[in-house]
């Protein structure tokens, strides 16, 4: 996890495209001056960095899902649910899954954990839209490489 | 069982907050109803869903667009029942439906 860089997901540990389901991991910093603020004396995560983690996870499934032919656009949080405190140095476990693919949106339902712990959800869509810069599509490759997107499984159907 | 209007119309008093006796057959849901491209996402959802289809919301946009049919055929919410309907039955009478 990268907070500086708002890079929320350290790792994706499985993309299922025939489930439409996706699992990553993302390290919670130890320290950063974000826990300085939030909160002095009890530090926790603050539960809009844990929406966007749960939203860049959905993003990647959905890169999936569309072969990365179009880029997910967050628009709409609902029932978003700060189910417990997250603290630095955890290890997140966020799931998500695609729960519909519309004309031009998708939405998805998403979940982290700490261990076994559930700690948030939301559903989210998403607006899809043509990669609107080419630098853009050339970070997200090289994200996907970071990440350890698994290309094999959009080449193959 | 309620009209396909009737579904649409509740969907979107429940999803906009509009008072569902102020939606009528003839209202545009964008020029009478206000509702803009936001909250138009939560209703595609929640018509899809419904109604097990999938409405073609970036065609029908392509065809506004290009001159070659206007917002009210898709909009005005009696023409958007039946372009539901023509979708469900479209579905139905699919291969496998």
């Amino acid at each position: 996890m990268q907070l500086d860089y708002f890079q929320l997901i350290d790792r994706i540990v499985d993309l299922n495209l025939d489930e439409k389901k996706i699992t990553v991991e993302a390290q919670v910093p130890t320290t950063h001056t974000i826990f300085e603020g939030h909160f002095p004396g009890f530090p926790i995560m603050p539960g809009v960095l844990l929406t966007e983690a749960m939203a860049q996870s959905s993003g990647w499934l959905i890169l999936g899902v569309l072969k990365f032919e179009r880029m997910p656009f967050l628009a709409i949080v609902k029932e978003a649910k700060m189910r417990g405190y997250v603290s630095p140095g955890q290890l997140l476990t966020i799931e998500a899954k695609l729960e519909h693919e519309g004309s031009g949106f998708a939405v998805t339902k998403a979940k982290i954990r700490v261990g076994k712990e559930l700690r948030c959800s939301a559903e989210l869509t998403f607006g899809l839209a043509p990669f609107p810069d080419p630098a853009l599509r050339v970070h997200m490759d090289a994200m996907a490489n970071k990440i350890g997107f698994p290309l094999q499984a959009i080449t193959h159907d | 069982m309620s009209s396909t209007f009737d579904q649409i119309a509740n969907i979107i008093a429940e999803t906009c907050d509009i008072p569902r006796d102020t939606i009528k057959p003839e209202s545009h849901a964008i020029d009478d109803l206000g509702i803009d491209s936001l909250d138009f996402l939560d209703i595609a959802f929640a018509i899809d869903k419904a109604f097990g289809i999938k409405m073609p919301l970036e065609k029908w946009t392509q065809e506004v667009n290009d001159g070659k049919a206007t917002t009210e055929q898709y909009f005005v919410l009696q023409n958007l029942a039946d372009r539901i309907d023509e979708l469900v039955a479209a579905k139905n009478a699919a291969p496998g439906a």
